[in-house]
């Protein structure tokens, strides 16, 4: 029987849709998405009831889950990152089981091990064949690495793959092939590109975050882990990516030959590897034209599945292999602990993804963020959720000062030597308090909203209620 | 030691607590044409108020007041001064008595909060055809007097002609306020780049500057700050060339000559002088970053 349904309903009906299940996607349309979405709404016309959505992310774009939350569609959540849209509604009490937030590590060991079950597998693919060999670098809404759907893939009862570009068989490169497969279908439009990838991820012109991304550059610089064969990863946003602009210099100064750079993906990690500053990317996921391009392009730009990238029971992964990873934070505290999942007030806006995998992998996790956003500050008593557990936290980077985890004294002794503003980290929440004040608790309430299931399955925080 | 000088709008409360943290030798805080008319209370408290909670301890402080023609101009000053700024930048000086009229203002200002007479100093902001030619009265007209600043946005309006980058419109008056600053015996700072994107652009128009004579010049973005400060450092081989003709000029005397070369090229006072400057540039500074 041909794998091609005629339509979504049709390719539903084929894979046994029905009450109960749990339904997957990968997030690498972001916040261009039309699937999920879409796959919800003909189950909504079907009347199925009490689905599970299992998506390593959740973007504003996915709103109109809300509804069929209200409606009884879908009455559980599992998730490595949730938009702040559904973040509040969540917060404010949307769903009755709690979300579970597992990482982008966590996630496919889980579902690899089979303490996670997925029904049917939606895998949204840029450019599929008739037989369901994928690719995610040609078509309309194409986005490169398609890492996060490989698990979902290799492990689902049923592997839809729902496609706006078919292509004659056998579709080439084939990322997920088409023993995997079980139905294609065929849709006008998979995602708008617009949301999908940016046309050019930009470093940011905030002189507090350039300051930043200069101490978190030389902090690297003095490490003693810049050397050749360094590895390293970013992430897209904020000073995050500016570490990159200063990270160049020092390398070319010092004669450095990097590794490999792993992780999402932008252009300017692409131009370190195109100006030879590292050998190989290792792309679980493209942030931007320059990625899904040298992706397609550039046989040194390897994607690579998520298991690869960041899964505890793997027999290796990349994070393991990392040397350093620079990640933000909504919150630290005295411990190192670090809370990516909810705003100062509790409320859900984000999620681990990758932050606790490469915590745990790299030799040197350094978080970058301001002093104090607004008026409070990032420096605190307690986070609000632990995302990332502090004993696997280096180093904190802030405008005003570096703190260094006591259980890394040689590190300190490093950076302190080479002159860099090192302090206690109860000293920079006191330096954010003293231009702040002290905020007042944050009010929350009895129920519990969300799980946060560190990388090796642990629940190690849970999300409130906000009042 | 002032190299750079970051102008910080005194109605940016989110520009304001992060002041000091770009390397700026010295940070304006602008009460003037930052801040609109109906914000120049909430300016003044606001200034006041950060000065007071953050110190700013890590660099000098100047502060930016109004013009002494407008009714912004006493308050400013005697709102500031009790925060015992470095120096005080007066605005549209035009001429000498601006400067002695700002100063009895300062003086008054400092005797109210218990101030020795003096604590606070002027760096006038020259920025009309009027200003550029009494440069130099306006150095010499009193004893607060610590720098001239250049303010070409205003002057070229003045002046009737355009602003550009590359700046020739505004080379005479750089040349006249340098001469003037340094036959008076007091710094000089150029006037910012405004194109904060243009990372060329920076880099030649301070070098100019440089080039000139000035001894620093401001930015109005945190941005320009690092291209500012190494400019105006004295460079690795630069300080080993000042230490070698101190070294040779010592040798000259031990052996009672008069005269004696360095690699070819005779060691006047003049280079002297200059590897002194240098030297103590290089010790002010003490590791400093650029």
């Amino acid at each position: 029987m041909s794998k091609l349904c005629d339509s979504l309903r049709q390719a539903m009906e084929r894979a046994g849709l029905k009450d109960g299940m749990t339904l997957s996607f990968h997030h690498h349309l972001r916040n261009g998405d039309h699937v999920l979405n879409m796959v919800l709404e003909e189950a909504a016309r079907m009347g199925v009831k009490d689905l599970t959505v299992q998506a390593s992310s959740l973007f504003d774009v996915h709103a109109p889950l809300i509804g069929h939350i209200q409606r009884g569609v879908v009455t559980g959540i599992e998730t490595d990152y949730m938009g702040g849209v559904l973040g509040k509604a969540v917060s404010q009490g949307l769903l009755d089981r709690p979300v579970v937030f597992r990482s982008h590590g966590g996630r496919p060991a889980a579902i690899e091990s089979g303490r996670v079950h997925i029904d049917i597998a939606f895998i949204a693919a840029p450019t599929a064949d008739c037989q369901g060999n994928l690719n995610g670098v040609y078509g309309p809404a194409a986005c490169g690495s398609l890492g996060y759907a490989f698990s979902d893939a290799r492990c689902a009862g049923k592997v839809v793959a729902v496609t706006d570009n078919l292509v004659p068989y056998p579709a080439s490169p084939a990322s997920i092939d088409e023993t995997l497969v079980d139905y294609v279908v065929r849709v006008d439009c998979i995602g708008d590109p617009q949301g999908i990838v940016s046309g050019t991820t930009r470093i940011t012109r905030d002189p507090v975050g350039l300051r930043i991304a200069q101490y978190a550059a030389q902090v690297i610089e003095h490490s003693g882990l810049l050397k050749d064969g360094f590895s390293f990863q970013t992430g897209a946003g904020g000073a995050s990516l500016a570490v990159t602009q200063y990270l160049r210099p020092i390398m070319k100064q010092m004669g450095i030959k990097g590794g490999f750079g792993l992780g999402g993906i932008t252009g300017y990690l692409v131009d370190m590897l195109e100006e030879g500053y590292f050998e190989q990317l290792l792309d679980v996921q493209c942030f931007d034209l320059r990625a899904v391009q040298s992706i397609r392009d550039n046989p040194r730009h390897q994607e690579i599945s998520a298991m690869r990238y960041a899964s505890p029971t793997a027999k290796s992964a990349a994070v393991d292999n990392l040397d350093v990873v620079i990640l933000g934070a909504t919150q630290i505290d005295d411990h190192f602990n670090v809370n990516v999942h909810t705003d100062s007030s509790g409320q859900i806006m984000g999620g681990a993804g990758g932050h606790s995998d490469t915590a745990a992998g790299a030799k040197l996790t350094m978080i970058v963020a301001p002093l104090f956003r607004a008026r409070l500050p990032i420096v605190v008593d307690q986070v609000l959720a632990v995302s990332t557990p502090g004993d696997t936290v280096d180093v904190l980077v802030t405008q005003r000062g570096i703190a260094v985890n006591p259980a890394k004294p040689q590190l300190k002794a490093q950076l302190e030597q080479a002159g860099l503003p090192v302090y206690p980290i109860q000293e920079l929440r006191e330096m954010a308090q003293r231009l702040t004040g002290v905020p007042q608790p944050v009010p929350r309430g009895d129920r519990v909203v969300g799980l946060v299931e560190y990388r090796d399955g642990r629940i190690i925080d849970e999300i409130y209620q906000i009042p | 030691m002032i190299r750079s000088m970051l102008f910080i709008p005194g109605n940016s409360p989110a520009m304001l607590q992060n002041a000091d943290i770009h390397r700026a030798d010295a940070i304006i805080l602008d009460l003037e044409d930052a801040v609109s008319p109906d914000q120049k209370d909430a300016a003044r408290i606001l200034v006041r108020n950060a000065v007071r909670t953050l110190g700013f301890s890590g660099c000098r402080l100047i502060i930016r007041v109004n013009p002494i023609d407008t009714p912004y101009c006493a308050l400013d000053v005697s709102s500031v001064v009790p925060l015992k700024p470095d120096m005080i930048m007066p605005t549209k000086v035009s001429g000498p008595q601006t400067v002695k009229d700002m100063s009895h203002l300062v003086a008054q200002a400092e005797a109210a909060c218990g101030l020795a007479e003096g604590t606070v100093g002027l760096i006038p902001l020259l920025e009309t055809c009027e200003g550029i030619e009494n440069a130099y009265a306006i150095a010499k007209a009193d004893p607060r007097v610590r720098a001239l600043f250049l303010g070409a946005e205003d002057l070229t309006s003045d002046m009737r002609a355009k602003r550009t980058k590359a700046g020739g419109e505004i080379g005479y008056s750089r040349g006249r306020i340098v001469m003037a600053a340094r036959a008076a015996g007091v710094e000089v700072y150029d006037t910012p780049f405004t194109d904060v994107n243009d990372e060329e652009g920076i880099l030649q128009d301070v070098a100019l500057a440089k080039s000139l004579g000035f001894t620093g010049k401001a930015a109005i973005s945190p941005r320009h700050v690092e291209a500012i400060n190494r400019a105006f450092s004295p460079t690795p081989e630069e300080i080993a060339y000042a230490q070698e003709v101190l070294e040779i000029i010592e040798e000259a005397r031990r052996m009672g000559k008069g005269a004696i070369a360095l690699r070819g090229k005779m060691i006047d006072k003049p280079i002297v002088d200059r590897a002194k400057y240098v030297l103590e540039m290089a010790r002010m500074l003490g590791g400093k970053p650029e």
